[in-house]
């Protein structure tokens, strides 16, 4: 991945709501009314968001022409991550929990 | 075994549709047996940061049903884990499948937990077959993305508005 790609990526990660956005998108397609629901935010704020998005590579439109549903890129976020490594230490901050758990 | 190895996570990918995760505890095995079945347990170490654990069902016989139910701090949003126990060998073994939820929520897969002890520490391997590469994918994606959101918080500060 080239650093402007890649910078591109962090400016777009770094927001909240873009983060809230794409983890809405990991459990499926939304259009951009769909999206723009749980935010209490225009549909036109949304899609602001979603043309930083697009730009860093990490969301695409649908074929649908009414919808355009929106998707995940998973390919950026995968450059931009060690691909099992943010799993890997999801789960590790699970189990260091459960760590100080036994050792009660 | 050195306690810092022994307690370190692996994860691999045995092949397209497996996720394989190993760790070691330093407990007896019928302690971490506990923790994966019971539901006040349960609730102190399984979740994400940002989201507290609503609610914690386990009905532990096969054909038992398990529900465990999140909402995030920050906006409300729901995420839910539903499965059904398959086999369970307390506190050696479970196999259970983990079904997508309402919300359409990551699942579908068979899950192999088993639990050995060896000197005082238990040994859990996790094997989570998915229906299709596709899910195993978007589990681990989704994980991705939930690192990115606790990784990127502090950025966000560096990097300031956009």
């Amino acid at each position: 991945m080239d650093s402007s790609r890649l910078d591109a990526t962090f400016l777009a990660l770094a927001d909240p709501t873009r983060r809230a956005i794409l983890a809405r998108l990991v459990q499926g397609e939304a259009s951009v009314r769909e999206l723009a629901e749980p935010f209490a935010m225009t549909q036109a704020a949304v899609s602001k968001h979603l043309r930083v998005l697009e730009r860093a590579g990490l969301v695409s439109s649908g074929r649908d022409a009414q919808r355009r549903p929106r998707k995940i890129e998973t390919e950026a976020l995968a450059e931009a991550n060690g691909y099992l490594e943010r799993y890997r230490q999801l789960w590790d901050r699970n189990f260091k929990r459960l760590d100080a758990l036994l050792a009660e | 075994m050195n306690a810092q190895q022994s307690q370190t996570l692996e994860i691999t990918t045995p092949s397209d549709r497996e996720v394989v995760m190993t760790r070691t505890f330093n407990a007896e095995r019928a302690r971490v047996f506990s923790a994966f079945t019971e539901p006040e347990l349960i609730k102190r170490w399984f979740g994400l940061a940002g989201w507290s654990m609503t609610s914690c069902e386990v009905d532990l016989r096969p054909g038992g049903k398990f529900h465990y139910h999140w909402t995030n701090d920050e906006n409300g949003a729901e995420y839910g884990l539903i499965g059904t126990y398959r086999e369970i060998e307390a506190p050696a073994r479970i196999v259970h499948r983990e079904d997508h939820d309402e919300a359409g929520n990551q699942g579908d897969a068979t899950v192999t937990t088993t639990f050995v002890e060896r000197n005082g520490l238990t040994a859990m391997t996790m094997t989570m077959l998915f229906d299709s590469r596709e899910l195993r994918d978007k589990a681990i994606e989704s994980g991705q993305v939930e690192g990115w959101g606790v990784c990127f918080d502090h950025m966000a500060n560096v990097v300031g508005g956009v």
